[in-house]
């Protein structure tokens, strides 16, 4: 008696799975365009999907799988488009006859916490920074901080340095600023996605950082601008490459980008890091799209150009929103020329708006 | 035992001594209770922030647009579907090999063994063998591959539980049916199996329970998606804890508020399927013990 | 479980003894069913092996005690993951086996009958809350209380402890919050209701009669648990201890958020730390199909799965003895 009536119980919840998983299938659309790589500009690349579909534009799927992941997935062409925060290297994409071309661009900021001081007056310099991240630097009352910031009451207290513990690319962008800045730091650390600290903690993602910053009397972090400005985080003041003491800001950033030698940099591996310029904030990256030149799917390929041209053209409003840099005008006219080079059958696969 | 610990003289004092370590001990349940009843009041605390219908009803969407977890909380249920419809009759029927086959036979003693093993063995490493073995042939995560590797968590506790189970099960039920002159099978699929079925349910809501707030094999199988998936065998699919951890990691208040509100869920709703099982349990063994 | 039925299938009576294809299936699917548990193990083990190999091939054996890991280089060995992975089960097994032996004892002996259940099973929940809700509770919730209070308190109270060479401090460094004792008290928790919950039964299996004897010599409840019960069980007590450090080993989603993920060794118990499983975790999504790195953390895995396999054998051996006897 027990045993029918839950047997049939059990087949209820089977038929309610069914049916679940139907709903499921049932809400995702045939046309979609499907792209994976880079975690950090996820979340624009994403506004920018709910956007272009409410417009009656194609469904884009982003999925943020990591960098590493994304170059992968697009050599293997299980996607329409690869993204990556690092370049790829110019054979590869030869080799694999892939078009590179950045799509946003990005600020690293540095978050400290130190009892008694305002964050926001601190000034640090590159070199400074690295010392700290080697192991170097250890207390904030440290002669070299000192010199930086004349008549600030800085406490004799120990420096808890924090770090992203999952490979990201805000952890490439900062440390390849340090890299630039600091030759010991270049020479015994060097850059990447995640690399091999000599000091400090790790924490899971951007919240963890931040969280290990808040919590630690101390600490310092690196922290995606977005991240900094939701939170009301106390961020240093950086020496650029001019010498100007520069507060982190869209304004800044955008001056790095326009700053950026893209006309000759190969596939538009431009660096934006430590670039010259008044205003130039010194810890920004572009992020970059992978597509290939001669797409299996010459259709999906125009999809994907129709979507970057209109997130170009319409994308402003939406990146500010979530503290994204755009690209400078001229360079986007870079970008769609270059798209030419995405052809089928001798053609290019996307020309303009239709 | 000492004849001095039974001198009447240090009578009291062995007294005082029983009573601290009874004291000690109550202390030590306390500890247990007390942490279980602070991380339930911060995931009330916490979680009933960002919790709502919306949570529910809409798809996860970037910061600013609202949005739920109800991609991720469908995920969650097709793949741990996926994982109980393989599962729970693997399970079973190892349970079954176990208690009604094998016995105490070398093999059987062996495959016990293996299945305690596996019953402990680090989910992350399922996570790996099935990327391995299913996520690279494929050439991309799946829900399925999700799914199998929660079958693989899941087999174990069900073929535990119902080993257990059906060795509650009196003789009598199988001398009787084989006394009627029935076969092996028809003992074991119209006997002891139906006697025993609410327990056999106790260990597959177990298993439930477990797969569901698996996150780590999930990171190499299905990985988490921020939109619907079309397809249960291409392409990544969203679940709830994968979706939690995301979240809880990202830049926007929001989306942690979201990420402790998915926590919430998870683990009400985990904490539920283990009470209803030991209540399914308590009333399938009612008398029998 | 009790009453384990001596049950036999016997075979039918002789007349109908012929083959029977639908008895043959039947015991067949059972078999099949049986084999493949055994399969899932030996192909885990060999597929981990197999992926893990080119990092085994290109470093040696001394992947398992070289001390670096530095993706930049391409560079991995095993030991800081090790050394973390085992340093955490460690302290969680001393945080937990007491605690958690003090409630088998509470719960078998001490507690009123009435709330035996229900507190038994308020303990077992604890067991069933996912990994992850450790994890975020941990990090955002116990972190920040023990860099307050305990760690503070254990740097002033252990000042005195020479250091270990000149590398390892004890209790000493920043008050951080997250790192190995952290992760050490999170995984106490994860762990306290598998050993008490197998202690528990462990006791209860203790024959009354054995019991009642040392109670009729006048002794206290105290003295028949050290002086009959545990004598009688020390075995199966220790595969509690195992079977809690086979969990401990494997744990990743609450490590990874609170051990502090620095791949180097740690030079105090409140430094930060990675364990094998955090690594894996939190590299994977960066590692490209076939490079070395993918390779190491397979390798990595492997290695994680043979410690985690001779504990729990040792767990199991130890708690079947008393079993059977």
């Amino acid at each position: 008696m027990f045993a029918t009536k839950t047997r049939r119980a059990f087949a209820r919840t089977v038929a309610a799975l069914a049916l679940f998983a139907s709903v499921g299938a049932a809400a995702a659309t045939a046309e979609q365009i499907t792209g994976a790589g880079a975690t950090f500009p996820a979340p624009i690349y994403t506004r920018w999907a709910e956007q272009y579909a409410a417009q009656g534009g194609d469904t884009l799927n982003y999925q943020g799988v990591g960098s590493g992941a994304g170059v992968t997935q697009i050599i293997n062409r299980t996607v329409d488009f690869g993204a990556s925060d690092t370049a790829v290297a110019p054979e590869r994409l030869a080799s694999q006859r892939l078009l590179q071309f950045p799509a946003i661009i990005g600020g690293v900021v540095v978050a400290v916490n130190i009892p008694g001081v305002d964050g926001n007056t601190l000034k640090l310099t590159g070199p400074v920074i690295a010392d700290i991240y080697l192991g170097r630097i250890r207390m904030w009352n440290a002669p070299q901080i000192r010199r930086l910031n004349p008549g600030m009451n800085l406490p004799a207290l120990a420096i808890a340095p924090a770090y992203r513990a999952d490979s990201s690319g805000t952890t490439n962008i900062f440390t390849t600023y340090l890299a630039s800045v600091s030759l010991p730091f270049q020479t015994t650390i060097g850059a990447g996605n995640s690399v091999s600290w000599r000091a400090g903690i790790g924490a899971p993602g951007n919240a963890g950082v931040a969280g290990a910053v808040r919590n630690t009397r101390g600490a310092i972090g690196y922290v995606e601008y977005a991240y900094a400005t939701e939170n009301n985080m106390q961020v240093a003041t950086l020496q650029n490459r001019n010498g100007q003491w520069v507060r982190p800001g869209t304004q800044a950033f955008a001056a790095a980008a326009a700053g950026a030698n893209w006309a000759n940099a190969p596939n538009m591996a431009v660096s934006m890091i430590n670039t010259a310029g008044a205003a130039n904030w010194p810890i920004v990256g572009p992020s970059y799209i992978l597509i290939p030149k001669n797409p299996n799917d010459p259709e999906a390929a125009r999809r994907v150009l129709a979507f970057f041209d209109w997130a170009f053209n319409n994308g402003q409003a939406a990146a500010d929103q979530l503290h994204y840099i755009t690209l400078p005008a001229n360079v986007k006219t870079m970008i769609r020329q270059r798209w030419s080079q995405v052809q089928a059958n001798g053609q290019p696969v996307y020309s303009g708006r239709r | 035992m000492s004849i001095a610990a039974l001198n009447p003289a240090n009578h009291l004092r062995r007294r005082i001594g029983d009573f601290v370590m009874a004291i000690v001990c109550t202390a030590a349940a306390l500890i247990g209770l007390v942490f279980l009843a602070w991380i339930l009041w911060t995931l009330i605390q916490r979680g009933t922030a960002g919790l709502g219908l919306h949570v529910f009803t809409e798809q996860m969407k970037t910061p600013g647009q609202g949005g739920g977890l109800a991609n991720a909380i469908v995920g969650s249920l097709i793949q741990v579907g996926i994982g109980t419809l393989i599962g729970a009759p693997l399970g079973m029927a190892v349970g079954i090999y176990l208690s009604e086959v094998g016995h105490k036979g070398k093999f059987a003693s062996l495959v016990r063994f293996v299945n305690d093993i596996l019953l402990s063995a680090p989910s992350i490493l399922v996570g790996l063998f099935i990327y391995q073995i299913i996520v690279v042939p494929m050439r991309g995560f799946s829900a399925i591959a999700g799914g199998i590797a929660l079958a693989l968590l899941a087999m174990p506790v069900i073929a535990r539980v119902t080993e257990d189970i059906l060795k509650l099960v009196p003789d009598a039920y199988r001398e009787g049916s084989m006394a009627l002159g029935a076969r092996d099978s028809t003992t074991v699929t119209r006997v002891v199996v139906p006697a025993a079925f609410g327990g056999i349910l106790t260990g597959i809501l177990l298993a439930v329970a477990r797969i569901s707030g698996e996150t780590a094999p999930l990171i190499f199988t299905s990985f988490g998606n921020f939109n619907w998936s079309d397809s249960i065998f291409s392409g990544p699919m969203a679940s709830l804890p994968i979706a939690i951890y995301r979240l809880a990691s990202s830049p926007y208040p929001e989306w942690v508020d979201l990420a402790w509100a998915g926590a919430l869920i998870i683990t009400f709703g985990v904490l539920a399927l283990n009470i209803a099982s030991r209540v399914s349990l308590a009333l399938a063994t009612r008398g029998r013990k | 479980m009790s009453v384990a039925s001596e049950a036999s299938m016997h075979k039918p009576i002789e007349g109908s003894a012929k083959f029977q294809l639908g008895e043959f299936l039947f015991k067949g699917v059972l078999f099949t069913a049986a084999t493949i548990v055994i399969v899932t193990l030996v192909a885990i083990l060999l597929i981990l092996f197999s992926a893990g190999k080119g990092a085994f091939e290109h470093f040696g054996p001394a992947f398992i005690w070289l001390n670096q890991w530095d993706p930049v280089r391409d560079l991995y060995g095993a030991l800081p993951a090790i050394v973390g992975t085992i340093a955490t089960s460690l302290i969680a097994i001393l945080i937990a086996w007491p605690i958690g032996f003090g409630i088998a004892y509470f719960l078998t002996e001490t507690c009123p009958r009435v709330l035996r259940q229900p507190l038994g099973i308020a303990v077992e929940l604890l067991a069933a809350i996912p990994s992850i809700v450790y994890g975020m509770w941990g990090f955002f919730v116990l972190a920040p209380v023990l860099s307050t209070t305990v760690q503070p308190w254990l740097t002033e109270a252990t000042m005195w402890i020479p250091p270990i060479g000149y590398d390892f401090f004890w209790f000493q460094g920043a008050p951080i919050g997250v790192g190995l004792f952290t992760a050490g008290v999170v995984l106490a928790i994860m762990i306290l209701p598998f050993i008490a919950a197998s202690s528990r039964d462990v006791l209860l299996t203790t024959p009354q009669l054995l019991k009642d004897g040392g109670y009729a010599m006048g002794s206290t409840r105290w003295e028949v648990l050290t002086n009959i019960v545990i004598p009688a069980v020390r075995g199966s007590l220790f595969g509690a201890v195992f079977l809690g450090l086979g969990r401990a080993l494997g744990e990743t989603m609450a490590i990874t958020f609170v051990i502090g993920n620095a791949n180097r060794l740690p030079d105090s118990f409140f430094a930060p730390s990675a364990s094998i499983a955090s690594i894996v975790a939190n590299e994977f999504p960066d590692a490209d199909q076939g490079s070395l790195k993918l390779a190491a953390l397979f390798a990595l895995g492997f290695i994680l799965f043979l410690v985690s396999f001779f504990v729990l054998a040792i767990a199991r051996l130890l708690l079947r003895q008393e079993r059977m006897a």
